[in-house]
C-alpha cells in the first residue's frame, strides 16, 4: 500500500470542484465547490429541493456530471471510477437493505460487491456490528429490526470496506428524536477514530454542531461555506436557525404565511 | 491511520467473488420468498394439469420434428410451459430492479466499484440460475405425470435454458431502465408476457397457425419466445434447432447491448430524466 506520488499533501476524502449540472433547461447544481478532509465533519445544508440529491447521484456514479470535477482521495469518479469507488461508502435517504436476509447476510453480500471473500467478510461484518451495537443480532432478519436500528446497520454496511469518505443523506429522516441522536453522535464518533471524511447532508439545522463545517446549499448554489459563528455573523442573527432561514430567504418577511 | 489493511480485491479474484455474491444473493431471496417459488410453479402446472388435459382432445398434434410418434398435447405443451418459467421468472427479475431502484438497493449495487455491465450481467445470471431452479422442479412435477424427456435430454437442455434465460433476462433488464415506476409495470406485464407467451409456438404448433391466419403465423415467427421456445424443445430430444439458436444469440446481444447502453451513468437513460433520488 504505497501512497501514489501525488499525495504528498494529503488528499481530501472528497473534493467537488465547479460541480454544474443540468436536467434540460433546469440547472440541478450550479457552480458547486466543496471539500471534505480526512477527519472532518462536514454538514450540507439546505432545504429540500437545494440539489443535495443530485449532488449525491453524481458522487456516487448514478449518472456523470456535465461539467466540474468529483474526487474521491484524490481519484476522478468519472475517469477513475474503481478507484474512486473502493474508497466510498454510502447511507441513501430510502431504506436499502434487504427484509428478507439477516443483517450477516446484508453485510456479506455487500463485501461481495467490494471483492471482500466471504471468510473475511464474516470477519468485517462481526466487527462492524459490534461498533454499532447490534452484534446480538447479526442472524436476525432486516424486517425485524426498528428504523434506528436499520439506519445503524446501513452505516455498519457503508463503513464494511474501511472507506476514507462517508456520504449520508438525511440519514435520520424517519427517526424517532432518541434514533436520531444516536446515529449522529455515532457517526461523529466515526470521524475521530476512524480518520473518515463525513459529508452529512440534512435539511434540519438542529444537526449542526458549532465545531461543525457548513457548506449551505440553494437552489442549486452554495450560499455560504464555512463555520456556524461565521454563518451566524454574515446572517446578523444568533441562532444558526434563523441564519439559515435568513440566507434562503424564508425569514418571515413577505412571503411568510 | 487505519488499523486494518483494506481487503478489498479489484483483481480477477476480486471478479470471481463479486459474481458469487450478486448470484448468492439472488437466489437466497427467492429461497426466502416462497410465495414466489409457489406461485412459479403452481402456473405451468395449473396449464398443464387443467389446460393441457382439456386441450388434448380438441388438438391433435401430428408427428413433426422433433417428435418421432405422435405425442399427447401435455408432451407438446411442456417445453413451452418451461419457456414460460423462464419468461415470468426474467420479468419478476425486472420488476424487482425496478423496486430495487425506488429503495435504494439498486444503487447500493451500482457503488461497488467494479464496471457497471459486469453488475447488470451478473445479476441478469443470477436471475437465469434461479429460473433454472425452477425449471427443474417443474421437469421432475412433469415427470411423475409421465411426460419423459430421453435421460441425455435433461443435460442437453440445460445450455439451451441457459440461452434463453439470458434473452428473456436480457429483454427485461432493458426494459426496467425504461419503466420510470413501479406503477407502470402491470401495463408492461399484460403488454409483453402475455402478448409473447400467446403469439408463439408455446400452446399450438406453427403450421396450425399458419392454416387458421398466415399473418398471425408471421408474427409468430417474428417472436424472439417462439425461438426461444423451438430451441429448449429440440434440445429437450438432444437436438440442435439452429435457426432458433441463431435468432435466440441475436437478440441477447441486441438487448444486452442495450440494456447497458441504458445503465451507462454519462448516456443512459437514469440521468436524463433527473432521477435524483
Amino acid at each position: 500500500m504505497t501512497p501514489p506520488l501525488r499525495s504528498v499533501v494529503d488528499p481530501d476524502a472528497l473534493e467537488i470542484r465547479g460541480l454544474t449540472h443540468r436536467f434540460g433547461q433546469t440547472v440541478a447544481l450550479d457552480d458547486v465547490s466543496l471539500s471534505v478532509p480526512r477527519g472532518t465533519f462536514v454538514v450540507l445544508l439546505g432545504p429540500n429541493g437545494a440539489g443535495k440529491s443530485t449532488l449525491f447521484a453524481l458522487a456516487t456514479r448514478l449518472y456523470d456530471n456535465a461539467s466540474g470535477h468529483i474526487r474521491i482521495l484524490g481519484h476522478d469518479v468519472r475517469r477513475e471510477p474503481m478507484a474512486a469507488l473502493k474508497h466510498l461508502g454510502v447511507v441513501f435517504q430510502s431504506r436499502s437493505l434487504d427484509g428478507d436476509l439477516s443483517l450477516e447476510q446484508n453485510l456479506i453480500y455487500h463485501a461481495s460487491l467490494h471483492g471482500i471473500n466471504r471468510r473475511t467478510a464474516r470477519e468485517l461484518a462481526a466487527r462492524a456490528l459490534d461498533k454499532v451495537g447490534l452484534a446480538q443480532r447479526a442472524h436476525d432478519k432486516v424486517r425485524a429490526l426498528s428504523g434506528g436500528q436499520a439506519r445503524r446497520v446501513e452505516i455498519a454496511r457503508a463503513l464494511l470496506h474501511q472507506p476514507s469518505c462517508l456520504l449520508l443523506d438525511e440519514a435520520t429522516s424517519g427517526l424517532d428524536v432518541a434514533s436520531r441522536e444516536s446515529v449522529l453522535s455515532m457517526v461523529r464518533g466515526l470521524v475521530s477514530q476512524e480518520a473518515v471524511g463525513v459529508l452529512w447532508a440534512t435539511h434540519l439545522v438542529d444537526e449542526v454542531a458549532a465545531q461543525d463545517s457548513i457548506v449551505l446549499l440553494h437552489k442549486g448554489r452554495v450560499l455560504f461555506s464555512g463555520r456556524g459563528p461565521a454563518l451566524m455573523a454574515l446572517a446578523e442573527t444568533d441562532s444558526l436557525r434563523s441564519a439559515f432561514l435568513r440566507l434562503i430567504g424564508r425569514d418571515g418577511g413577505a412571503e411568510a404565511p | 491511520m487505519s488499523v486494518a489493511v483494506v481487503p478489498q480485491r479489484l483483481g480477477l479474484a476480486g471478479y470471481g467473488i463479486c459474481f458469487a455474491g450478486i448470484v448468492w444473493r439472488e437466489v437466497l431471496r427467492f429461497l426466502h420468498q416462497r410465495e414466489r417459488f409457489l406461485a412459479a410453479l403452481v402456473r405451468p402446472l395449473v396449464w398443464l394439469f387443467i389446460f393441457a388435459a382439456g386441450f388434448r382432445q380438441v388438438l391433435g398434434v401430428s408427428i413433426i420434428p422433433p417428435y418421432q410418434t405422435y405425442v399427447l398435447y401435455e408432451v407438446f405443451v411442456t417445453p413451452g410451459l418451461v419457456g414460460m418459467i423462464q419468461l415470468f421468472n426474467a420479468m419478476q427479475t425486472s420488476l424487482s430492479m425496478v423496486y430495487d431502484r425506488e429503495t435504494g438497493t439498486m444503487r447500493t449495487l451500482l457503488l461497488s466499484p467494479f464496471p457497471r455491465s459486469f453488475l447488470l450481467l451478473s445479476k441478469l445470471a443470477g436471475g437465469v440460475i434461479v429460473s433454472l431452479l425452477q425449471v427443474y422442479v417443474f421437469l421432475l412435477i412433469a415427470y411423475f405425470w409421465e411426460i419423459e424427456l430421453p435421460p441425455i435430454g435433461y443435460l442437453t437442455v440445460l445450455p439451451a435454458l441457459l440461452i434463453c434465460g439470458l434473452m428473456l433476462g436480457a429483454i427485461a433488464l432493458f426494459m426496467s431502465s425504461v419503466i420510470k415506476q413501479l406503477e407502470n409495470f402491470a401495463g408492461v406485464m399484460n403488454f409483453v408476457i402475455f402478448p409473447m407467451f400467446f403469439a408463439s409456438s408455446a400452446l399450438y404448433p406453427l403450421w396450425r397457425i399458419k392454416e387458421a391466419n398466415p399473418l398471425l403465423y408471421e408474427i409468430c415467427r417474428a417472436n424472439p419466445f417462439t425461438h426461444a421456445v423451438e430451441l429448449i424443445r429440440f434440445a429437450m430430444y438432444g437436438q440442435l434447432e439452429p435457426m432458433s439458436l441463431a435468432v435466440v444469440l441475436l437478440f441477447t446481444a441486441l438487448f444486452l447491448a442495450a440494456a447497458i447502453y441504458a445503465y451507462n451513468p454519462s448516456k443512459g437513460m437514469l440521468g436524463r430524466r433527473g432521477e435524483a433520488r
